[in-house]
């Protein structure tokens, strides 16, 4: 080993220290604290704090209330993402042909993703209020109380949502679009083809890459969602919005069964860990590279 | 066809302003005096007023949680970056022991939710007396900020050719000397582009910053607008009002910061 190699090693050692002993305490360690957590029975204003083993997981296998909450969930996850990139994706096809004014195009469109979830709900609670909001006199004029209603707040709450993410997958698109050479499309026009077989052979292939990339980033982000429900419905109307979030938040903070709610959030936290490492398996068997 | 062109554009253009039509209809319940609330056949109200800023400026705790915001997030920002930096530089180029399995840490913290580590930072802060302090949403924020900057970092720093580092070891600098003449100077707008996704994440956070504050001492504005009081009814006219204020940095950063904006979350993605 040179003295350069060594001076490089210490160099290496002291430069990420700081940084990883900042994220061992802040991220690594929760992480670990919330397993031991989620084993314990513990009520603070009780001054209750006692080992139960898997007591947790095993009442919540069975607890109605939290099957309502996976299946709520993931109806949100899949819904939401669905939309989301299939509305960016059209809206990056369309920016793709825009020739001036992209940057206001750009503000415009990035506008909703930018905003605190906290400000967007309080947009969307004031467009669906049953009788002043926007969405219902452009409905015309019907009463329709869409966060009240347990048929309509989940499907409420899906547009919200997708209406400050779309934006995300749409930008990525856009970029990636932005990459592809002009004369590929010349090839493909030379070569006779139309505009539905340009789309369908060069241009949706060539996004391909990046779009997964938008999916996993949008699945999780919805899969630990939490503001917009909280904020929006409060996880009601008869919990038909309650995620496993707000299920976990409740019983942390508003029942205070800081070791039931750890136990919620440790479910949230394999949910998570689980589609990263599906997502990733599945794109180095693509052997895609983004 | 470049008369078609601009039609396709304007179109565009439209559609776009459509889908931002949210936060325009706030913007103008926010100049809307309350008797006119349920006149929505206009697109300006009649008599438009400023008078819920004013409700808000002098009658709630608005002010004071955009300081506190203002606070938190510039200052998770600047941590971010003193503790990142010098991070993303050693695991882009240096000999770190344990460097695969720290990339991987790195990645899977920017995942993490923070429902899940929410509980054990909350008995971490309270223990430490940090509750409803500056402090404990700095620290809380940094633990998402920190991964994602380091991230973003490490990839702006590959992108440099390793060339020009040589060359000024050749010229006799230290690895010191080279990262602030050589690499500081070459990685400045992606430090930029990742201190605003960085600030942005620490302006909007709510969940941390709901459970951790207590008082006006700290909350920030999410929190305030969350909690905005409404005595006998729902104060629509202050709420958009407090709306458009809490919105005012991402405006901002969406409007004239754009091009800083779209490097850094097109460079998260792309870089993957």
């Amino acid at each position: 080993m040179t003295a350069r190699q060594r001076a490089d090693r210490r160099a290496g050692l002291a430069f990420a220290a700081p940084a990883m002993l900042a994220l061992g305490a802040l991220a690594a360690y929760p992480a670990l604290w919330v397993l031991w957590l989620s084993l314990q029975q513990r009520v603070p204003i009780f001054g209750i704090a006692r080992f139960v083993g898997l007591d947790h997981f095993l009442f919540l296998a069975g607890d109605a209330r939290f099957w309502n909450a996976v299946r709520v969930t993931l109806v949100f996850t899949l819904a939401s993402v669905a939309l989301e990139l299939a509305l960016g994706v059209a809206v990056a096809l369309a920016l793709q042909r825009q020739r001036t004014g992209r940057r206001l195009a750009l503000s415009l469109l990035l506008l909703g993703w930018a905003l605190p979830s906290v400000v967007t709900a309080k947009l969307f609670e004031w467009l669906y209020h049953p009788s002043a909001g926007l969405v219902n006199v452009v409905l015309g004029g019907h009463a329709i109380n869409w966060l009240g209603d347990p048929r309509l707040a989940l499907p409420a709450l899906v547009a919200a949502d997708v209406w400050r993410t779309m934006p995300f997958v749409a930008l990525l698109c856009y970029a990636r679009l932005l990459t592809i050479p002009v004369e590929v499309y010349e090839a493909a026009r030379v070569d006779g083809a139309g505009r539905a077989a340009t789309l369908r052979s060069i241009t949706l292939p060539l996004l391909r890459p990046i779009l997964l990339v938008a999916l996993l980033f949008r699945t999780l982000d919805a899969l630990r969602a939490f503001d917009l429900m909280f904020v929006l419905t409060g996880g009601g109307p008869a919990n038909t919005t309650e995620t496993l979030t707000v299920y976990a938040y409740r019983s942390l903070f508003q029942t205070l069964q800081l070791g039931f709610g750890a136990a919620i959030g440790v479910v949230v936290f394999a949910l998570v860990m689980a589609v990263a490492w599906g997502y990733l398996r599945a794109l180095r068997g693509a052997g895609v590279a983004a | 066809m470049r008369r078609r062109l601009r039609a396709w554009d304007a179109a565009v253009l439209l559609l776009l302003a459509a889908w931002a039509t949210p936060f325009f209809w706030q913007l103008r319940t926010s100049f809307t005096p309350d008797v006119e609330l349920l006149t929505t056949d206009r697109a300006v109200p009649a008599h438009p007023t400023l008078i819920h800023y004013r409700a808000v400026v002098d009658r709630s705790v608005m002010p004071r949680a955009l300081l506190n915001s203002l606070g938190v997030a510039s200052i998770t920002t600047l941590l971010a970056i003193a503790l990142g930096l010098p991070a993303a530089y050693a695991l882009a180029r240096l000999p770190v022991p344990g460097k695969g399995l720290l990339l991987l840490a790195v990645v899977a913290s920017t995942a993490f939710p923070q429902i899940t580590t929410v509980s054990p930072l909350y008995l971490l802060l309270r223990a430490l007396g940090l509750r409803d302090t500056w402090t404990a949403l700095v620290l809380a924020d940094t633990s998402f900020a920190l991964p994602l900057l380091m991230w973003l970092l490490a990839g702006f720093i590959r992108d440099i050719p390793l060339e020009l580092e040589e060359a000024a070891f050749l010229d006799g600098a230290g690895r010191v000397a080279v990262v602030r003449r050589v690499i500081l100077p070459l990685v400045a707008p992606g430090v930029a582009s990742a201190a605003l996704l960085t600030f942005l994440a620490a302006w909007n956070e709510f969940l941390f910053a709901f459970t951790f504050t207590a008082t006006e001492a700290s909350r920030t504005v999410p929190v305030a607008l969350a909690l905005f009081p409404g005595v006998f009814e729902v104060p629509w006219g202050d709420i958009a009002a407090a709306s458009m204020l809490a919105a005012l940095p991402p405006i901002v950063i969406v409007v004239a910061l754009q091009r800083w904006l779209v490097r850094g979350l097109v460079a998260g993605a792309l870089k993957e």
